[in-house]
């Protein structure tokens, strides 16, 4: 299995030396192509250590070289195939190839091809080197890898301005948890000196609670920087800048959901830290909520998206929290098909549209897309949990065992969850009928301009969608089957706290009410975005609460004034003021005083430098033929 | 000894050469030196504690001045950066317009055989010597090849390196005077010192001042940035590549050793002033337009934290310290050769004048990336391992201290991706120079570096190896004395 492992791993970074150090001698099909068959390869091979695994409740472990060995830190470069890691593999090669399929029709005519496909292929290495690593510092590697990719692929297209500050603030923003996750690492060796998952799982018992706290807090810093939750999710609708296909692959369903797995790999250390988890189901429950209300008035097609991954992912936390890893997960692997599919769709949409992403400018594409606009609906509904789609299954298991894990607090999550399941409907069906109803409100050019994507891209719009309808199937509610797929496969892995399950009623009530919400949902958008033509105001006449959710609540204007500028003033006093006067001051004081001591001293030297050479060489080499004879 | 003999030999013969044929002659020079390095290293004993291939030759027995040398693990990494790094100092001027290249060239390798000298060096007043005679070449190639404004920076550098060596010397003689039996600068005699507490902390606090100059730290950095962004490329990479690790080592080889009686408190002193040094010259650097003084900051805050990771005692402090000084060297001389290719190219060094350089440079932008990155700590690259041990006996030391450290993280991705952006990212400026295709010297050196940026990313025990038993068998000795 060791070669498996290790195929899967390295064949994309191979593909990544490919197209990058020769993808520019090669003609584009084969660049693309190479680059795609090397994750479908990765593919096939996490599909069979995906069969061999699901048999047995056992793992691979693969250890290729001592990385440090010194003092008492003792890291292994390894990586460790389990359950949750092949479960991984299986959506980031699966979800890849697909959106290395699409991205050669995407990006054809793009000067940085290869380069395209070189980043891409180097972000599925990492973030398998994230998912398979065996211990934290190799997640580490997998972590920062992937994060270095986000930054290079959302200022790929370097010549906007814009773009250099969008990728830049990605990049720090993740840094900033980063740190956070660096010192829950450095706290795990102080304690127990390494940070191997099986042996840090192993010792989890013999944590103190206060440590256990700690720790869970600092790896959920790291977990909220890159999977963009409060008060570091301002990144990611930047990180839009980036062409679509990284956004759907890395911003929605594989790079983003890393904190998830983070949280859930070290469930058996979350699961006894109760005050950690409570501020994880907090932060998500208000990530989800905050997000979902900013997406209500976002115009821009990929920025709406955006906001509804980190709204999306917020649920993913709630489950967290709630200590439902499993259900987490489930989501993950749900929002992985949806939210990839409406990314690339929306891509297939700004492609049709010459590069326009403003939902005003569009209008009326159904019939001239028919198939991007069929499997966007489906990803709508997937996403507004219309009942036996995944999106549905996964979302209302969430909000199940939330209302069930928390005797007191329950009905609260339960609540705010509810409305931004309806929040989630209005601003996809807003964006749906904004995009594909009506009239096309866009320039003469661009509707003479209007195409369907080649069979490249809505081949994987397609699969996409197919696994958005059929994705429940991983865990279907007790009403429809007694197997629960995933709760099964992680039996032993996922440390999953115990929450009885809902009865029959509540599912049956979930479903109706739900059914009946988003039937209202969808007549009234339909009824203001179709029937009445209702199209949003310019940016500049948006006024109050509109105003506020389109700023994002000014959250940039914010961070603005309380942390860039005061360190920008702070670096100004201390290098003009500080460092200048005071400290060079006093140093300058006894540089005078020394000054006229050596106007004093240089009258003995006459400045030709050869001399000095010449007379300090020959006096050390003499020095030492002289010892060499005595 | 030849290792100090070739340069400084090869120095002398060099100042008969023409310029062109002196450039060959150095370049010819050093890879030699590293051949012999080489040798050095595949004959050294990674496994035995204590020095190796000792030699000792009596000097000026009545000062107690002798010619002793030899080579320990740590000693090992730092002659292997000195003539790596004096290697790819010397390829970097083969494109250089310099007048007089050939005395220039006569200078660095003077200045190599000193550095290797202060490395090698078991007697304490020949580390000293050696010590004040890198100081020689440097100031010239300074005050002679460097910008505006030289003369006045160089003084001001020189007096002041100057004072921290005298402070050295005072403390060096106080030492052998108190050597038990017949006095001796023998870096063996010498760690047996009958010091009190109170005598100890003394020379503590003179090493380092003389150490955290050279380095330098907070509140001792001022020459630097100036001296840095006048200096000669050539002369900037000695300085930060090789000559600021002469600080660090005397710390771990003398300063520790020496003064261990001294109470702990005043480790925490120096930390401070290491820790402030990571925040300080960080926030600084952010707001810096001219390229080569973002990484002259930017180099004050990386020794910063190497400080304090060396000043924790612990063998991963240490070791991350070794390996950090390599790394740093090799990946600072990185940095500052890409400032001087874009200086070549465009006449300047404003941030604001660049931009958009990304378009028509391929090679360029991707070998640019990949030091930077090293630099900023991207794991699989060299800056990572150094920057793991270091923040981690850091944090083990003091969770404040090491906490405000970590930000080193922050800050460095800040000021290091914002120089990236500014000169390759975004439109081209009117009337644009484009960096175009990079000679062969220029790919050369970059690529040496970018190899060096990998091959201890991915395998950092390449040189971790070679100090951990010297690292440990200098630290238990003196156990006792780690802070808590």
């Amino acid at each position: 299995m060791g070669n498996i492992i290790s195929a899967a791993i390295f064949l994309p970074l191979i593909g990544f030396v490919i197209s990058g150090g020769f993808g520019r001698f090669m003609p584009k099909m084969l660049v693309g192509a190479i680059s795609t068959l090397v994750v479908l390869c990765s593919f096939v091979c996490s599909i069979i250590l995906f069969n061999n695994l699901s048999e047995s409740h056992t793992f691979y472990k693969l250890i290729l070289f001592k990385w440090i060995h010194t003092g008492n830190i003792d890291i292994e470069f390894s990586f460790l195939a389990d359950k949750l890691s092949v479960w991984m593999m299986l959506i980031i090669t699966g979800v890849g190839s697909l959106i290395h399929l699409y991205s050669i029709g995407y990006m054809h005519s793009d000067k940085g091809f290869h380069k395209f496909f070189a980043y891409l292929n180097l972000f599925i290495f990492s973030m398998l080197t994230l998912v398979l690593g065996a211990n934290y510092v190799m997640l580490f590697f997998g972590w920062e890898g992937v994060g270095l990719c986000s930054y290079l692929l959302i200022g790929f297209w370097y010549e906007n301005t814009e773009n250099g500050y969008a990728a830049r603030k990605a990049f720090i923003m993740n840094r900033i948890g980063d740190l956070g996750l660096l010192l829950g690492i450095f706290t795990l060796f102080n304690q127990i000196g390494t940070t191997d998952f099986h042996k840090v799982f192993g010792a989890a018992g013999s944590f103190s609670n206060g440590t256990l706290e700690i720790i869970c807090i600092l790896l959920f810093i790291g977990a909220i920087g890159k999977s963009a939750q409060i008060p570091l999710f301002t990144w990611l609708p930047d990180a839009m800048a980036g062409p679509t296909p990284v956004s759907a692959l890395i911003h929605a369903a594989t790079m983003v959901t890393a904190g998830i797995y983070l949280i859930a790999r070290s469930g058996i250390l979350f699961v006894n830290a109760e005050m950690a988890s409570t501020l994880v189901l907090i932060i998500g429950m208000l990530t989800a909520l905050i997000a979902s209300t900013i997406a209500l008035k976002q115009n821009d097609i990929k920025k709406v998206l955006a906001y509804s991954t980190v709204s999306q992912l917020g649920y993913m936390f709630v489950a967290l929290g709630v200590g439902a890893y499993t259900t987490a997960l489930f989501h993950v692997t749900t929002h992985a098909f949806f939210k990839a599919l409406l990314f690339l769709g929306s891509g297939s949409v700004i492609h049709a549209m010459g590069g326009e992403q403003d939902i005003r400018k569009m209008g009326g594409l159904k019939q001239k897309l028919k198939i991007t606009h069929l499997t966007f609906l489906i990803g709508t509904l997937a996403i507004s949990g219309v009942p036996m789609l995944s999106g549905f299954f996964s979302k209302d298991e969430i909000l199940a065992k939330s209302l069930y894990g928390l005797p007191t607090t329950g009905s609260v999550v339960f609540t705010v969850l509810a409305i931004t399941s309806l929040f989630t409907a209005i601003y996809m069906f807003r964006m749906y009928f904004l995009t594909f109803y009506g009239n096309f409100r866009g320039t003469e050019d661009q509707k003479h301009h209007l195409h369907e994507s080649p069979l490249n891209m809505t081949i994987p719009l397609m699969v996409l969608a197919f696994l958005s309808i059929t994705g429940g199937v991983l865990g279907l509610s007790s009403i429809f089957s007694h197997h629960h797929f995933m709760n099964d496969y992680f039996s032993k892995l996922l440390y999953d706290r115990a929450i009885p399950h809902p009865s029959h009623f509540f599912e049956w009530t979930v479903l109706v009410v739900s059914a009946f919400l988003l039937a209202i949902v969808i007549f009234l958008t339909h009824k203001k975005y179709v029937n009445q033509g209702f199209v949003p105001v310019k940016d500049e006449d948006e006024k109050g609460l509109e105003k506020v959710l389109g700023k994002k609540y000014y959250l940039d204007e914010i961070y603005q004034y309380t942390f860039l500028r005061p360190v920008e003033w702070l670096g100004k006093v201390l290098y003009k003021i500080f460092d200048r006067s005071v400290i060079d001051g006093v140093v300058n004081f006894s540089g005078n005083f020394a000054l006229s001591a050596g106007k004093t001293l240089r009258k003995v030297q006459n400045g030709n430098i050869e001399s000095y050479l010449l007379a300090m060489v020959i006096g050390v080499v003499a020095c030492l033929i002289l010892i060499q004879i005595i | 000894m030849i290792l100090i003999l070739i340069p400084l030999i090869a120095a002398l013969i060099n100042l008969v050469f023409k310029d062109k044929m002196s450039r060959v002659f150095a370049v010819s020079v050093s890879v030699l030196q590293l051949i012999y390095t080489g040798f050095i290293l595949s004959g050294f004993d990674k496994k035995a504690s204590g020095f190796q291939n000792s030699e000792f030759y009596e000097w000026y027995a009545q000062l107690g001045l002798n010619f002793s040398f030899a080579i320990d693990g740590i000693s090992m990494v730092l002659i292997l950066l000195t003539n790596i790094g004096g290697l790819l100092i010397l390829i970097s001027s083969l494109g250089n317009h310099y007048p007089n290249t050939a005395r220039l060239n006569s200078l660095i390798l003077l200045m190599l055989a000193a550095l290797n000298g202060v490395f090698l060096s078991t007697n304490g007043l020949l580390f000293y010597v050696f010590w004040e005679l890198a100081l020689i070449p440097i100031y010239f190639i300074v005050g002679i090849w460097g910008g505006e404004n030289r003369i006045k920076i160089t003084f001001k550098f020189f007096i002041y390196t100057f004072l921290g060596s005298l402070l050295m010397l005072i403390a060096l003689i106080f030492v052998y005077l108190n050597t038990p039996g017949a006095h001796s600068f023998e870096w063996s005699e010498m760690i047996k010192a009958n010091l009190s507490p109170g005598e100890s902390a003394l020379v503590l606090w003179s090493f380092f001042i003389a150490f955290a100059i050279k380095m330098p730290v907070f509140p001792f950095h001022t020459w630097q940035p100036d001296t840095y962004s006048v200096a000669p490329s050539q002369g900037t990479m000695l300085l930060s590549g090789i000559m600021l690790k002469m600080g660090v080592f005397g710390m771990i080889r003398w300063m520790y050793p020496i003064s261990a009686n001294a109470c702990n408190c005043n480790y925490y002193v120096f930390m401070v002033f290491a820790i402030v040094s990571i925040v300080y010259a960080a926030i600084i650097a952010i707001m810096q337009n001219d390229i080569k003084r973002v990484i002259a900051w930017s180099s004050i805050s990386h020794v910063g934290l190497i400080a304090a990771g060396v000043m924790t005692w612990k063998a991963e402090g240490v070791q991350g310290g070794i390996l950090q000084m390599f790394t740093h060297g090799i990946n600072i001389i990185g940095l500052f050769f890409i400032v001087e290719v874009i200086e070549r190219r465009l006449h300047t060094r404003d941030l604001n004048q660049m931009g958009g350089l990304a378009k028509n440079a391929r090679g360029f932008s991707v070998v640019y990336l990949i030091i930077l990155l090293g630099s900023v700590a991207v794991p699989l690259t060299n800056g990572f391992p150094g920057e793991f041990l270091l923040l981690s006996a850091t944090f083990k030391s003091n969770t404040i201290m090491g906490i405000v450290a970590g930000l080193t993280i922050i800050f460095c991705a800040v000021y290091m991706l914002r120089i990236y952006q500014f000169s390759m990212f975004g439109k081209e400026k009117e009337n644009a120079v484009v960096i175009g295709r990079l000679t062969i010297s220029e790919y050369l050196t970059l690529g040496l570096v970018v190899f060096f940026v990998i091959l201890i990313g991915i395998f950092p025990g390449l040189i971790l190896d070679i100090s951990e038993t010297s690292v440990n068998s200098l630290l238990n000795p003196a156990g006792g004395q780690v802070i808590p």
